[in-house]
């Protein structure tokens, strides 16, 4: 229960008193060596981290599991000795995929639970509405789980990081696949919007390598809402798509949706091809969503069989990548009771890419010398499929993705090769030649 | 001095309310830290909200289950006016919002003094489900699902480098909330406020008395719609972005649990009303993540815990918690009394629940 506000008031200036007391002994000890609060959310045996999740809600089905499989691999790193001697706390708060439940929440966790940084809050819409304010605070906003082209403005939000390749980047390499392997169908849009970044972003990808290729596309994209409301409006959407003679439908939606649509395009006894952003085309999370009676009624998992889609990450259902292996083994020990999917892979990932920061932000860190180590950080032993994009004037994390497809019984197929490139119209696809990076050995990042 | 007070309802509110704002600067300034001053800003939004509806549900007696809908148009009026021009001063804006809620709330008004009991309350419903779809359909307005952003008002620069925004937004918020509460209390106590208690009680008998029936609802909407307005106005630069995810139908049920729980139809109850509303789920947050339950229990705890309290609380005190404070009030003093005055005095007959 939430003390009074005298008491608050009270604990505040303890909590001070103690931070300076704290600080003094640091500075006494001159050696350097010893840990010391070094900033907002940092004690000498802790770092404190927020973040904004749909825990609840329409983004629930899937994204919900993204946080606890992050901190699942927090208390890995804690039990192995933490960052520097560090134990990362990781508080996550229900937005439930709301802007304004966002900004409150965001609110409390700088204000009230003082974090060191904010780390993989999620969503497009969602986050827009408290990137300026954690700028203004200089809270390092690191990782936003989302792939808007706005986390990269170095500029405008200095703190603020992107993770996954951008849609733009993630549209681009859609749309030279449909070029190259559906140029006489007609294309259509199905997208979250209007006036959504996630969608606009995604679109003007698909468009920038669609453009002068001669494809018939319909121009008018069907929008969704992503609320219980909009859900309800999907079914004329598709309809509306059908009676255009769409044969292919680029889908930018969250997983709720990609099903909605899918099995509304099945009711409908329509089959066009579905290619779906990484986002939201996880087949375990769609599968939940179908058999599990979301929309009404049980419906056959198979029903998503030969959707097209994208990784940046190893493929989930490739037991033998190493990384892979990691994941799985950290997930059953300190998170059994999530499932193996994609977004747990992805919790997981982006929580190495933290502590990989965490690591190159020195002994003890400041929110400047976080920012500057990612900005600086030119990592390429991590789990993704290309290096990050990250530097002083980049925000962007992945810069590139591969095509999978998605088998009947939900396994996903490589489709060619790891494809990279920027989120600038004209920036040319290249295939990436690196090779992949393996995990050393006890699975958490070294110095 | 005490006969003045006593005579002069004007000059007694003015003085109370005058000291309550001393009061509340000094707890922002002085007590609060910064979370709890964004938190308080959060209850004296909801507070002027629901003091509007107090004045239209519990004493005209027209039931409203759209004032979310009336505070978005406060909300957006300000932040389309924002985006437009963004140095436009604070207090134009609320101004501005509410106007044009007031404008929409006689709207509303009219057709609603045509309607009765659950008529109403399903007309002004539909306002609630409608309104947020509006900014979808005309995206360029009003920016979609996505919404507007708005600044933060900035502290004045004598104030100094490191005075709060929460703490500024705070005074503001409060100053509006008391000058809102002041005016009110003024109102329900004038001819005006009796004929809204008239109309509530019986129409017939106001229609006898030649009270203009209609009219007085259409006045009522408007005053509880231009608080909306205020409040929603607030909101947006509280929240600073504002999007039709933060005017759905749970805020209008909010606003309505708000005025029940506290006391209908008492202005202090949408005060009491307000801060039980606004930190019931902060509380419970906290609870819930305390007990280490599997993610997907712990998730909706709060929702739970919500509303079984609701229900209790309803339960314990069925004229709410300002009319449950006044019937202890009164129990007490009627047991000091009877000690006192034995058998002199017969017992003061218990108000009837609303």
């Amino acid at each position: 229960m939430r003390p009074p506000f005298g008491r608050s008031r009270t604990l505040a200036i303890a909590a001070v008193g103690g931070t300076a007391v704290l600080l003094t002994a640091a500075c006494g000890s001159s050696s350097g060596t010893s840990n010391s609060a070094s900033a907002p959310g940092v004690t000498a045996t802790t770092v404190t981290i927020g973040s904004t999740q749909p825990l609840t809600g329409p983004a629930a089905p899937g994204y919900s599991e993204i946080a606890p499989a992050a901190n699942a691999y927090f208390k890995y790193v804690n039990a192995h000795g933490g960052v520097n001697g560090r134990k990362i706390t990781y508080t996550y708060l229900d937005d439930q995929y709301n802007p304004t439940s966002t900004a409150t929440q965001t609110r409390k966790l700088v204000l009230q639970d003082h974090v060191f940084a904010m780390f993989q809050a999620l969503g497009t819409p969602t986050h827009l509405s408290v990137v300026s304010y954690l700028n203004s605070e200089h809270v390092p906003d690191l990782f936003v789980a989302s792939g808007c082209n706005c986390w990269n403005n170095a500029s405008q939000y200095p703190d603020t990081f992107g993770w996954q390749p951008n849609y733009t980047i993630e549209g681009k390499v859609l749309g030279q696949y449909i070029v190259q392997n559906f140029p006489s169908k007609k294309i259509g849009f199905f997208l979250q919007g209007p006036n959504d970044e996630f969608g606009a972003d995604g679109l003007a990808g698909v468009m920038d390598s669609l453009q002068g290729k001669g494809l018939s596309v319909d121009s008018t994209p069907a929008y969704y809402t992503p609320t219980a409301a909009g859900a309800m409006a999907v079914g004329a959407a598709i309809a509306g798509l059908q009676a255009q003679g769409v044969q292919v439908i680029v889908s930018f939606s969250v997983p709720l949706f990609t099903a909605v649509a899918e099995a509304s395009a099945a009711g409908l006894n329509y089959h066009p091809q579905f290619v779906v952003s990484n986002v939201g085309s996880d087949p375990p999370t769609l599968s939940a969503i179908l058999t599990g009676g979301a929309l009404g009624k049980k419906l056959p998992a198979g029903l998503i069989a030969g959707t097209i889609s994208d990784t940046y990450l190893p493929v989930l259902t490739a037991s033998s990548n190493p990384w892979v292996t990691l994941f799985q083994s950290i997930k059953a020990t300190y998170a059994p009771s999530l499932p193996w999917d994609g977004n747990v892979e992805y919790g997981m990932a982006e929580a190495y890419t933290f502590v990989q920061a965490l690591k190159a932000a020195g002994q003890n860190p400041t929110r400047a010398s976080m920012v500057a180590a990612v900005e600086s950080s030119r990592w390429t032993d991590g789990p993704g499929l290309t290096p990050y994009a990250y530097s002083s004037s980049d925000h962007n994390g992945y810069t590139g993705v591969q095509m999978v497809t998605v088998g009947a019984d939900g396994t996903l197929t490589t489709l060619g090769p790891v494809e990279t490139t920027d989120d600038t119209p004209t920036g040319a696809i290249v295939t990436y030649s690196g090779t992949a990076s393996t995990p050393p050995t006890n699975g958490i990042p070294s110095d | 001095m005490n006969s003045l007070l006593r005579r002069f309802t004007f000059v007694r509110h003015g003085l109370f309310f005058l000291g309550l704002a001393v009061v509340l600067l000094i707890l922002t300034s002085f007590v609060f830290d910064s979370y709890t001053n964004y938190n308080v800003t959060e209850v004296a939004i909801f507070a002027i909200s629901a003091a509007g509806l107090t004045v239209l549900t519990g004493i005209n007696g027209q039931v409203s289950l759209g004032h979310g809908a009336l505070m978005m148009i406060g909300a957006y009026t300000t932040s389309v006016l924002l985006t437009w021009h963004p140095d436009l001063p604070l207090v134009l804006m609320l101004i501005a919002s509410i106007v044009s809620t007031g404008i929409a709330g006689a709207i509303v008004g009219i057709a609603g003094a045509r309607l009765r009991g659950p008529y109403l309350a399903g007309a002004t419903l539909a306002l609630a489900v409608a309104l947020p779809q509006v900014p979808s359909h005309f995206a360029s307005v009003f920016g979609g699902n996505q919404g507007l952003s708005v600044s933060p008002p900035t502290p004045p620069a004598f104030l100094g480098t490191s005075f709060a925004p929460e703490q500024w937004l705070a005074w503001i918020t409060l100053a509006a909330a008391v000058i809102t509460f002041f005016v009110l209390a003024n109102l329900v106590r004038s001819a005006t406020g009796r004929r809204f208690r008239m109309v509530r009680d019986n129409e017939v008998a106001a229609r006898l008395s030649g009270i203009d029936v209609a009219r007085t609802q259409v006045l009522a909407f408007v005053v509880s719609a231009a608080c909306a307005g205020l409040a929603g106005s607030l909101f947006a630069y509280w929240v600073t972005v504002t999007s039709p995810s933060g005017f759905t139908l749970n805020l209008s049920l909010s606003l309505l649990t708000a005025i029940v729980i506290g006391g209908l139809g008492s202005l202090s109850g949408a005060v009491l009303g307000s801060f039980i509303v606004v930190y019931l789920p902060v509380w419970t947050g906290g609870f819930a993540s305390s007990l280490n339950l599997s993610s997907n229990i712990a998730n909706n705890v709060p929702l739970a815990i919500y509303g079984v309290v609701l229900i209790v609380a309803i339960l314990v005190f069925p004229r709410g918690v300002a009319g449950g404070v006044a019937s202890i009030v009164h129990g007490v003093r009627r047991a000091a009394g009877s000690n006192r005055r034995a058998g002199v005095l017969p017992a003061a007959p218990q108000a009837p629940a609303q």
